[in-house]
């Protein structure tokens, strides 16, 4: 962990239980130069992150496992049968050792309520599918907060302890941060029109030759 | 060589049309943009996958439709799940046809569900058709020596 890892490659773990979509999105992630891993529910997400319940109500970490496996940013569809990826979400943003992870939702649907949930949960974009190199695009500066922030939290952690707990309190009562509507209101916007507002395809093809 | 000029000039005239009559959208060329000399099948490995999970959610549509006590939740997801697909690899005309299909659900409307389920058949096993041509024509191409002309939006 910490410094050696920024000259590595990223890893981004892509929950989806469409088998198309996790082949899509590995593709888009691996040509953005991504270390991927993907997986077909929350579940397995969590298990991957080195989420262990025990008998007691607080999740227990093997600290082996989360030696191993370092993830960058958590990228999840919406609607997942069993745990979906708003229920994921909660869960990361919930959990001390998890929460630092950007987590990026992606849905088939434009629910402007849905994304506000999601943003507001702690999500840091809303990808509406089917996603595009442009979107996987914006996720470079998410990561890049963060591996600034591991960095510090290495030196602070007993400091920080403290704080988490009231932290995640004034969090879940907390407006939606400004920096929320940028872009990321693009989707709700769109979502008002039954059309997406994406260039449409139309007979002005023009082939390129070989 | 003449016949690659031939094959390259179909398949031109080909694709474009798919895309003139909406059987495929932005999306599929969005899947071309992704394959590359390190990932040369891509598209078809994609279609492929989605070829075996639309069959298999077609025959889940049909039983589902023809339960005594039809489950329209049972029946939306599948329908949904059909959605994301055909969306996710371009396949608009099948992606639209489950639009709709998704209303009936909404209105438990069973014979509005039963006409949608053979459009759709038939739209996808429309869309199969095509694709299947399209991929005929890449690999006759490259089997007579030329390249796959790229098309843009």
């Amino acid at each position: 962990m910490g410094l050696a890892a920024a000259e590595a490659q990223f890893h981004v773990l892509a929950v989806d239980d469409s088998v198309i979509d996790r082949k899509l999105i590995e593709m888009l992630l691996k040509k953005t130069s991504y270390h991927v891993t993907t997986v077909d529910s929350g579940r397995k997400a969590l298990e991957f992150l080195g989420w262990n319940e025990g008998n007691s109500d607080e999740a227990i970490f093997s600290p082996k496992n989360n030696q191993e496996v370092e993830v960058n940013l958590i990228i999840t569809d919406y609607c997942m049968p069993g745990m979906t990826g708003y229920d994921l979400l909660k869960k990361i943003k919930e959990s001390a050792v998890l929460r630092d992870i950007p987590v990026v939702i992606m849905s088939s649907e434009n629910v402007p309520s849905r994304i506000n949930r999601c943003l507001e949960e702690g999500a840091e974009e809303f990808f509406l599918k089917p996603v595009r190199l442009a979107d996987v695009d914006k996720l470079k500066p998410h990561i890049m907060k963060t591996m600034g922030k591991e960095t510090l939290n290495h030196e602070n952690q007993d400091n920080d302890k403290e704080i988490v707990e009231t932290e995640i309190q004034s969090q879940q009562q907390q407006t939606p941060q400004s920096n929320i509507n940028n872009n990321k209101r693009k989707s709700m916007d769109e979502g008002l029109s039954p059309d997406r507002t994406r260039p449409r395809y139309n007979n002005g093809l023009t082939v390129m030759s070989n | 060589m003449e016949i690659v000029g031939q094959l390259q000039k179909q398949f031109v005239d080909f694709s474009t049309s798919l895309y003139g009559e909406g059987f495929l959208d932005e999306q599929y060329l969005q899947l071309q943009k992704l394959q590359d000399e390190s990932n040369p099948d891509f598209v078809c490995e994609v279609v492929s996958l989605f070829f075996d999970d639309s069959e298999k959610l077609l025959n889940n549509l049909a039983t589902a439709l023809q339960q005594q006590v039809v489950d329209f939740k049972q029946v939306d997801a599948h329908v949904h799940q059909f959605k994301g697909s055909s969306s996710s690899i371009g396949a608009q005309r099948v992606k639209n046809m489950c639009v709709a299909f998704r209303n009936f659900c909404e209105e438990k409307n069973l014979d509005g569900c039963l006409r949608c389920l053979q459009q759709l058949n038939h739209e996808y096993f429309l869309v199969k058709n095509k694709l299947e041509t399209l991929f005929r024509l890449e690999r006759q191409i490259v089997e007579a020596g030329g390249t796959v002309p790229v098309i843009v939006a």
